[in-house]
């Protein structure tokens, strides 16, 4: 049972972090227009 | 698609949960592996869902090459990344299944190295895309691509025509499956689907909104730089 639970639990540490990647990425981007708004 | 999102992601928190509980509840445990079987449903529709987005790699490259459009440069770069995700999870679950049924972590039997050859392949297309500065970026990762996208069919028949260590196909290969266990199966296969759909379209749409932001800062500099 303790291989499939670490599977399972591979499956979605990766997917989530990846996720996570991405929400970091977006955030970062979200300043970066707030920046460019304030310059204007 | 905006209206949709909120949509596909209830309807693919659904079958996620669904298909959770179908593969480690629901579905009847396998006689001979045990459960230890039950990564099957996480491990074959990742696969699945790799190879689609390879393949939507694929087209979008082709576009790319032959109408220099953007946003099909921008939709290969999105499924290529998402498609490493669901690829990485194949090379880990398939070993974590392998270690208690064949006793070892890992063979170089064809069909593993050969998905471990194409994982290879497109991490080496977004090493191009993330540190190349050139112009011709696009062109090139849109080749190598393509190239890329050779290796899913071998992958995919590497068991039909030679003999592996790999369990033959599920489904067309010649072997039965209880049909509760093909219908886990299939739900897993649309929850990821659906969840590759969802993952796929942020990254895309991050991407747009990056390059707008590039092109924006390059031209503010451009201003601060000029002449009065």
């Amino acid at each position: 049972m303790s291989y499939l639970y670490a599977a399972y639990i591979a499956t979605w540490v990766i997917h989530i972090a990846y996720l996570a990647y991405l929400v970091r990425r977006y955030t970062r981007l979200r300043t970066e227009i707030e920046e460019l708004k304030k310059n204007r | 698609m905006k209206r949709a999102f909120p949509i596909l992601a209830i309807l693919t928190a659904v079958l996620l949960s669904y298909g959770l509980y179908g593969a480690l509840i629901s579905a009847p445990t396998e006689q001979t592996m045990g459960d230890v079987q039950r990564i099957f449903y996480y491990h074959v529709p990742s696969a699945w869902t790799a190879f689609t987005l390879f393949f939507l790699n694929l087209v979008a490259s082709i576009v790319y090459l032959g109408r220099r459009n953007p946003k099909a440069d921008a939709l290969a770069l999105a499924s290529a990344e998402v498609g490493v995700v669901f690829c990485t999870v194949v090379l880990v679950t398939g070993p974590i299944w392998a270690r208690p049924v064949w006793g070892i972590w890992w063979t170089w039997d064809l069909r593993l190295t050969l998905t471990l050859v194409l994982w290879l392949i497109y991490v080496s297309y977004l090493v191009l895309r993330r540190f190349s500065s050139s112009g011709q970026t696009p062109v090139l990762a849109a080749v190598l691509a393509i190239f890329g996208a050779l290796d899913v069919p071998l992958v995919y028949f590497s068991i039909w025509f030679f003999r592996t260590q790999h369990p033959q196909p599920v489904i067309g290969g010649g072997g039965s499956i209880d049909p509760r266990m093909l219908h886990i199966l299939l739900i897993n296969w649309a929850a990821f689907s659906c969840f590759a759909t969802l993952v796929c379209w942020s990254r895309y749409h991050l991407e747009i909104l990056s390059r707008e932001v590039e092109e924006a800062q390059a031209l503010e500099s451009l201003v601060v730089e000029s002449p009065r």
